[in-house]
């Protein structure tokens, strides 16, 4: 695949190279030593940070405040529709995320990847697409899936593993597939996809479909090596792709700077030769307008885009995870101050564009929609037996038949009962 | 397939006289002229035509975009081809040796082998990984390993592994236009060595057939890739003493042609099991499980084994590691000996 010529775009929201100078102090030295010191530094540069500390704030691109007021001259004055359209996603999957916590608490769903916090980052990116564009998720991005039209319903089919599943229970939750929205069904394995998005967007472009893809990962990912190879490749070949990292501080119990020594995650687009934001992730109207750029780029022939979006995860890991055993509370307080969708509320209200009873009634609706959904979810019985060995390969071999036959003649049930004929 | 993806095919008929290699080439020429959805990309297989020259002249012929070099990465290959496929693409991603296969492992065994479980059937993972094996060509232990086995005990992977120029072209063809994964693994040992007729233009040989390679009546030989001229020689020389040697050539060791084998060694009530990779736990272990479980009464003597060491794979010694005729005989004739 010939690579399209680099146009150099340069986006001002590129972040230099703050490391530069330290690499090339250390390259005029005599090598031993200069290698010595600069173990010696790098060492005292990772010591843990304090505890609470902010990430930094270096390239950070805000158009909002933590207050909701707009910084000045930034409002990127989207239409009414986009903004409200940002909003309502974002409470939709906050008390989406709220509720199927509560159903893994009371036994109803086994296992829940939690977003809290993390709303403006996955909307505010997604809503940057055309429907026509792809989506490689990671584990907490399944609004994206319900904003390319995956039901509710359906997603809580996807939590309980039921036999209306698309997965046909198979997979545990959290991980949704959705065809039709050109939403991929991604495995557990960190980083996996990232090649993958970036291997479509290069078959999108073989083909010569105008179809840019979006790859998620997070910051734990950036350290697997996939991470390094989907990179290569993007840039390498200019693949018309988006590479998003949400940064959220944590990847289970191992913070971002026992991660990575990095100053930031975005500069990494600097050593693959590809154009690097690093973005506020709970600033919705920053995320959507650094997202939409990048994917005009993309769109254009101009290559891929990593951007780092600055996030935090305000709940554990998953539902299995209890974070007070590794992390201080107080950093958690802090990042509530920061709240994507009350600053976002905040600025549509100075804007005229929300109120109180709005608010009210659409939460309302959700929560009305969301028990909806669940109601309908759990009328569905278990995935039928035969889905144990079908969709392994396009057809059923002999031998999967027979091994599911043995088992089921010992369950007392007939090997040809049921739709699959064994 | 849709119409439009395809062309007719070049309408030629007879055959030519080609190597395994030729062949191989061959076949990717002919399906990349059928159908545009057909890349090819590893490393060094753009201008170069491969380290070993399979993919010479389709970079010439169907220029960068359908056949280009990538950076130095397995996961890379396999996981920008995992994309292609399933967006549509029918990508042939080469892996120049199969003993650089393994940082590429868990894109092979957790995401292409698993798309269409994982995804209930929506999306579907049709690729195939090309990738010479086996020793015999003096490449030390990271040149001449015969890693099948770990692609068997993956569900959601086929594996094919020719032993025949025809049957190379076949089973490539049938490999590129299968609806899931498949591990095509070439025995580079016989890549150049013994020509065979090669149908022109279309040529499909199923997975999941096996080949009786040679009838025989006393012994079945349970054989793949470059180890069925071994045991050919073998065979000729059993016949000597007055032994006929079944040959079962299996072509596909997943999904395993299990018919065949059991009616050959319900014929013969003997077994000998040859391959290069180590014994234990080798492809020869399922097989002789196998046998135990479907066909013991038929055994007139014990299941034998004929493999390389449980050992890494030599560079000096690697004619006394590998299973040669004579060993192979020996095989045969301990199954007597019980």
């Amino acid at each position: 695949m010939p690579p399209v010529k680099s146009k150099n775009v340069k986006s001002k929201k590129m972040v230099g190279a703050p490391v530069a100078k330290a690499v090339a102090k250390v390259a005029a030295k005599p090598a031993a030593k200069a290698a010595a010191k600069a173990v010696e530094k790098s060492v005292v540069k990772v010591a843990p940070a304090a505890a609470c500390a902010m990430p930094t704030q270096q390239g950070l691109v805000r158009l909002l405040e933590d207050d909701g007021s707009v910084l000045k001259g930034k409002d990127p004055n989207l239409p009414k529709d986009t903004l409200l359209f940002l909003y309502e996603q974002m409470v939709q999957v906050r008390e989406f995320d709220r509720r199927m916590l509560m159903l893994q608490r009371q036994g109803r769903i086994g296992f829940y990847g939690p977003i809290l916090g993390q709303e403006a980052a996955t909307v505010g990116s997604v809503a940057a697409l055309e429907p026509r564009d792809w989506i490689f998720p990671a584990l907490r991005e399944g609004a994206a899936a319900m904003m390319r039209g995956l039901s509710l319903t359906e997603a809580i089919n996807q939590l309980i593993g039921n036999g209306a599943d698309r997965c046909k229970g198979r997979q545990m939750p959290c991980h949704y597939t959705f065809k039709e929205g050109h939403y991929y069904g991604m495995s557990s394995v960190i980083g996996t996809q990232i090649s993958h998005a970036v291997g479509a967007a290069m078959a999108a472009r073989i083909r010569g479909d105008d179809v840019v893809v979006l790859g998620y990962l997070g910051d734990g990912a950036t350290s697997a090596n996939d991470f390094h190879s989907g990179m290569n490749f993007a840039a390498v070949y200019q693949s018309p792709c988006v590479l998003f990292c949400q940064n959220n501080q944590w990847a289970i119990s191992v913070p971002i700077s026992k991660q990575s020594a990095s100053e930031t995650l975005a500069q990494k687009g600097k050593a693959y030769g590809m154009p690097f934001v690093r973005v506020d992730g709970n600033d919705v109207l920053a995320v959507y307008s650094v997202t939409k750029e990048a994917v005009a780029r993309a769109r254009a022939g101009h290559g891929p885009t990593f951007i780092e979006a600055v996030t935090y995860r305000r709940l554990g890991h998953s539902s299995s995870d209890d974070p007070t055993r590794y992390r201080d509370e107080a950093e958690v307080k802090a990042w509530e101050k920061k709240d994507p969708v009350d600053r976002f509320r905040a600025y549509l209200q100075k804007r005229g564009l929300w109120d109180e009873a709005k608010e009210v009634t659409f939460k309302d609706g959700i929560a009305q929609r969301v028990n909806d959904a669940i109601a309908a979810a759990e009328k569905n019985g278990p995935p039928a037996d035969e889905t144990l060995v079908t969709d392994v390969y396009a057809q059923v071999p002999q031998q999967l038949k027979d091994q599911l036959g043995e088992v089921l003649a010992l369950e007392g049930r007939g090997v040809n009962q049921g739709a699959f004929p064994l | 397939m849709t119409a439009t993806d395809t062309k007719a095919g070049s309408g030629k008929t007879g055959t030519k006289v080609m190597t395994l290699l030729e062949a191989i080439t061959d076949a990717m020429r002919f399906e990349m002229e059928r159908d545009d959805r057909v890349i090819v990309f590893g490393e060094d297989v753009g201008k170069k035509g491969g380290v070993f020259g399979t993919t010479a002249g389709l970079f010439e012929k169907f220029g960068e975009k359908r056949c280009f070099d990538t950076p130095l990465s397995e996961c890379g290959i396999i996981g920008t081809a995992i994309g292609m496929a399933v967006y549509g693409l029918r990508p042939v991603a080469e892996i120049q040796f199969l003993d650089f296969i393994y940082p590429a492992f868990d894109q092979i065994v957790s995401e292409a082998a698993k798309m269409r479980y994982r995804s209930g059937g929506e999306y579907t993972c049709p690729m195939v990984i090309r990738s010479p094996y086996g020793g015999g060509i003096r490449g030390g232990h990271y040149h001449s390993q015969s890693s099948e086995a770990y692609f068997c005990h993956t569900p959601g992977l086929k594996v094919v592994i020719p032993s025949t120029p025809a049957d190379a072209k076949g089973l490539l063809i049938a490999s590129i236009r299968d609806e899931d994964p498949v591990m095509f693994l070439e025995p580079k040992r016989i890549y150049r060595h013994g020509k065979g007729e090669v149908p022109l233009g279309e040529h499909v040989v199923p997975i999941g057939k096996a080949r009786i390679a040679r009838e025989g009546t006393d012994v079945t030989v349970l054989c793949y890739g470059a180890m069925v001229s071994v045991c050919e020689q073998a065979a000729d020389e059993a016949a000597k003493a007055g032994r006929s040697i079944e040959i079962v050539d299996l072509r596909t060791l997943v999904p395993l042609d299990e018919a065949t084998v059991l009616e050959s060694v319900r014929k013969t009530g003997r077994v000998v099991i040859a391959y290069e990779a180590p014994k234990t736990c080798g492809y020869g272990a399922e097989l002789s499980a196998l046998i135990a479980e479907k066909c013991i009464e038929y055994l007139e003597g014990p299941v034998v084994r004929v493999a390389g060491f449980d050992t890494p794979f030599p560079y000096a010694l690697e004619h006394l590691y590998m299973p040669d005729a004579k060993r192979v005989l020996a095989g045969i004739e301990k199954t007597f000996a019980w």
